[in-house]
């Protein structure tokens, strides 16, 4: 152990590896010293090790209908209830941390690498690229995000796939934007002067020199929006437009709880705290994400 | 050397890391009388620590001990923070090396320099008079217009002028300039050099000058204290500086490039670790 | 002084802005610079020094005039070629080096842009060359001293072999000690490599000590030219020369009072 701490504190890398290894050692330990953030990146952790074990923890199945368990309150049997179709919240909660994370890693995979290409492509060439690419980024920007994915839903049909192409078309416009304002700052600066005095044309330069500046921002960015992806994730499956049933959907649950509301108070709480801490977890996280990917804190 | 103002006795500055402790300024000592007491080192010599912890300005992790360290009847080193409010700016002024960043940027620069006046019952036109005539008194030929600039109007050696005038209102009795003339071309320089060694010369200011520089302090100032590794290594009249004893400093003298003298490569300053400690 | 003129810049003219705003940084500059001899550009702040070695290493193409470098006009946007021919080191090595790249990163762009192989040789090589160990290889900017991060600033514009190497304030942001350091380095290697140089400084003293001849610039133009031998002796020819000369040399109370009558606002 001792071997490994001081080879990735050494003061001289050896390899590409080494110092890219040393990189990640020193964001480690700066992600350790932020309580906060630490806290948030093990819920998610937590996270996602509950969607991988979901048959072990939850063998029952997200289906299993008992009418003669409906409405039951959290007991020993059931930790969270059951809900009207006598289905055991627990294993639908467990079962749906897999959708979520589908939504939000499909929603980032789709945004970023969109707002990454507009905003540092807008930023770089300036003028009419610029101008053109921002106001197509603005007509996106003029709506809300629910009301815009709402609109794309309704167009495309509901469904889980087509609510994250949906979300990914409302998310992708603030990180443009982001990608836009780092970019006319990277441009003015001297290393990418030097790049361009040695011929390199403006795909290598945006590829190889702009992007890897701005990626942590972006990163940090979707991080932290991606409480308000989940958030509209469950807004669209609680309208009914996002996952049908019976995939168990926290926003869809939710919405399906409320009708018992009154009677069965757990229906409607519970997937709303799984929404809430997860959310919460990714803001914490992103916060911390900041200071663990600035290159001037090294 | 006239009577001091300034006594510095044994100062010490530790800066707390999350790694490690480090000790900047270690074991600093001199006085200042009225006279132009010139600080001279590389970066990270501690220079400008020792500069800002006289008005215990330096940072929330650093922690500043001295066996004496008095400014007058004033005990810097064990002074309230409320006592130190009427020593910074009112009877110790400080100079930065960018006036740009040390201005309000919304506030007109007359008023600004006219907020040191606060609190002493002077009417609007009064207090005005006052700054009209400072800004004078550091050479700007046209005050009235000066005085309701912003601070992006105005040129790097305006803004310092500026700042200057700012400093010397409340007629303090000692400057602490901090690279005042380093984002400055060489001839404004030379005016704002002119400026500051008047006001010394006629006011009986004592000044403490902090440089990189040692050819500009050398000619400016009338002694200079050359730092190394947080310590004063060697202190010398400013005109007997080409003497200088210590290796550090005749290394440092001879790294430098000439006008007249030239030679085909320059000597390198080698580094002896016992300088660290002797 | 029999050598080709390498550099030869003819009414060389930038601006900036449009109508009312418009700004002639570059008004009209004329000179030579022989090969294998180093030039200064000298003057203060905003007087378009800095501009004009930006538009000899193609990095502003709105200049008119004629610059013609190894005998070939300089086009724009300049071709690939131009770039193995021309290079140049920036001011502050804090800023022109990429934070997210090693120094193999850095160093291997400019072969991988032109297409040139055995990089690792070459790559060893020019980190010798700078002073720089084999050890240094994999570092980050960040892990790398002042000094350390010009000298790969020097290896990254040597690496091409270029026979022209411009120098913006190449030590301004240094200490005295690893300035001295680093113009022992350019010396060193201007003369191993029969490099033509253009040094623009503010500090005489450097250019002084680097250059062959030097012109003195004040707001886009040109006001004087001479040698360096000239300089040393004091012998400028114009005012603004001469003052600059003046303050370059420290601080004198004498000769200061006449600053200030001078030179108001």
């Amino acid at each position: 152990m001792t071997a490994v701490t001081s080879w990735l504190r050494a003061d001289v890398t050896t390899s590409p590896l080494h110092a890219r290894m040393q990189r990640a050692f020193y964001g480690w330990l700066r992600l350790r010293a932020n309580p906060l953030a630490f806290a948030g990146f093990l819920t998610l952790v937590g996270l996602v090790l509950v969607a991988i074990l979901a048959p072990v923890i939850a063998p029952v199945g997200y289906n299993e209908q008992s009418l003669a368990l409906r409405l039951r309150p959290p007991s020993a049997e059931h930790w969270f209830g059951t809900d009207e179709l006598g289905r055991d919240i627990f294993a639908r909660i467990v079962w749906g941390a897999r959708i979520t994370i589908y939504i939000s890693t499909l929603v980032a995979v789709i945004a970023a690498p969109i707002g990454l290409a507009v905003g540092t492509t807008a930023g770089y060439f300036g003028g009419w690229t610029d101008t053109v690419l921002m106001r197509i980024n603005d007509m996106f920007l003029s709506f809300p995000g629910l009301i815009l994915a709402l609109g794309f839903v309704a167009a495309l049909g509901p469904g889980i796939g087509n609510a994250v192409i949906a979300i990914a078309l409302t998310a992708w416009p603030p990180i443009a934007r982001l990608a836009r304002a780092e970019t006319l700052t990277i441009r003015a600066s001297d290393y990418i002067a030097a790049v361009r005095i040695q011929g390199a044309g403006p795909m290598r330069i945006i590829l190889r020199h702009i992007v890897p500046m701005c990626v942590p921002s972006v990163v940090v960015r979707i991080t932290l929006n991606m409480a308000g992806i989940i958030l509209t994730a469950a807004g669209l499956g609680f309208l009914g437009l996002g996952a049908q049933p019976p995939t168990p959907e926290w926003g869809a649950m939710l919405s399906t709880g409320r009708q018992n509301m009154l009677g069965a108070w757990w229906i409607a709480a519970v997937p709303g705290i799984a929404i809430l801490l997860t959310s919460l977890a990714f803001n914490l996280f992103g916060d911390g994400l900041r200071d663990v990917l600035d290159p001037r804190s090294e | 050397m006239s009577d001091p103002q300034l006594i510095v006795d044994d100062l010490h500055v530790r800066f707390r890391t999350p790694q490690r402790i480090v000790h900047a300024v270690r074991g600093v000592s001199f006085t200042v009388g009225r006279e132009k007491v010139g600080i001279v080192g590389e970066s990270g010599s501690g220079k400008s620590t020792v500069g800002r912890a006289i008005l215990r300005l330096t940072a929330p992790n650093a922690t500043v001990s001295a066996r004496r360290m008095a400014f007058q009847s004033v005990d810097l080193a064990g002074a309230s923070e409320n006592a130190m409010l009427k020593v910074r700016g009112r009877r110790i002024g400080m100079i930065m090396q960018d006036p740009r960043y040390a201005l309000d940027p919304v506030m007109r620069v007359g008023e600004q320099i006219g907020e040191a006046l606060d609190g002493r019952g002077l009417s609007g036109a009064e207090r005005r008079a006052r700054v009209l005539a400072m800004l004078e008194a550091v050479r700007i030929r046209n005050p009235q217009r000066v005085y309701d600039l912003y601070p992006h109007e105005v040129s790097g050696g305006m803004g310092q002028r500026i700042m200057i005038a700012m400093m010397l209102l409340p007629e303090p009795d000692l400057m602490i300039a901090d690279e005042p003339t380093s984002a400055l071309d060489v001839t404004v320089r030379m005016q704002v050099l002119a400026i500051l060694d008047e006001l010394v010369t006629n006011r009986g200011l004592g000044l403490i000058f902090i440089s990189h520089d040692l050819n500009l302090v050398a000619s400016f100032c009338d002694r200079v204290l050359i730092m190394y590794a947080g310590r004063i290594v060697e202190e010398c009249r400013a005109e007997d500086l080409a003497a200088a004893q210590h290796p550090y400093t005749r290394g440092l003298l001879a790294s430098l490039p000439r006008i007249d003298a030239r030679r085909e490569r320059l000597s390198v300053l080698q580094r002896d670790p016992a300088w660290l400690n002797d | 002084m029999t050598e080709p003129a390498m550099i030869d810049v003819n009414t060389l003219r930038i601006s900036f802005g449009h109508g009312a705003s418009l700004v002639h940084a570059v008004d009209g500059v004329s000179f030579t610079v022989r090969e294998g001899e180093t030039f200064g550009l000298v003057g203060e702040s905003g007087c378009g020094k800095s501009t004009v070695l930006r538009a000899l290493c193609g990095l502003n193409p709105a200049w008119s005039g004629d610059i013609s470098i190894a005998g070939a006009a300089l086009a724009r946007p300049p071709d690939r070629a131009f770039f193995r021919r021309v290079q140049m080191v920036f001011q502050d090595p804090y800023g022109s080096l990429h934070p997210r790249h090693t120094v193999n990163t850095t160093l291997g762009e400019p072969l991988a842009i032109h297409g040139i192989g055995d990089r690792d040789r070459r790559i060893v090589e020019v980190l010798e060359q700078v002073g720089l160990g084999p050890a240094f290889r994999y570092r980050y900017p960040h892990q790398l001293s002042g000094g350390q991060r010009q000298r790969l600033a020097i290896a990254r514009a040597l690496i091409l072999e270029p026979r022209v190497l411009l120098l913006d304030e190449p030590t301004s942001a240094l200490d005295v000690s690893v300035q001295a350091e680093i113009l022992n380095l350019l010396t060193d290697l201007r003369r191993a490599r029969g490099l033509t140089c253009i040094l623009v400084s503010h500090d005489l003293a450097v250019v002084a000590h680097m250059c062959n001849r030097l012109a003195v610039m004040m707001q886009g133009r040109i006001v004087e030219e001479l040698d360096v031998a000239a300089l040393a002796e004091g012998r400028t020819a114009t005012e603004y020369g001469t003052g600059l000369l003046t303050a370059s040399r420290g601080y004198d109370r004498r000769l200061a009072a006449a600053f200030v009558e001078k030179t108001e606002e």
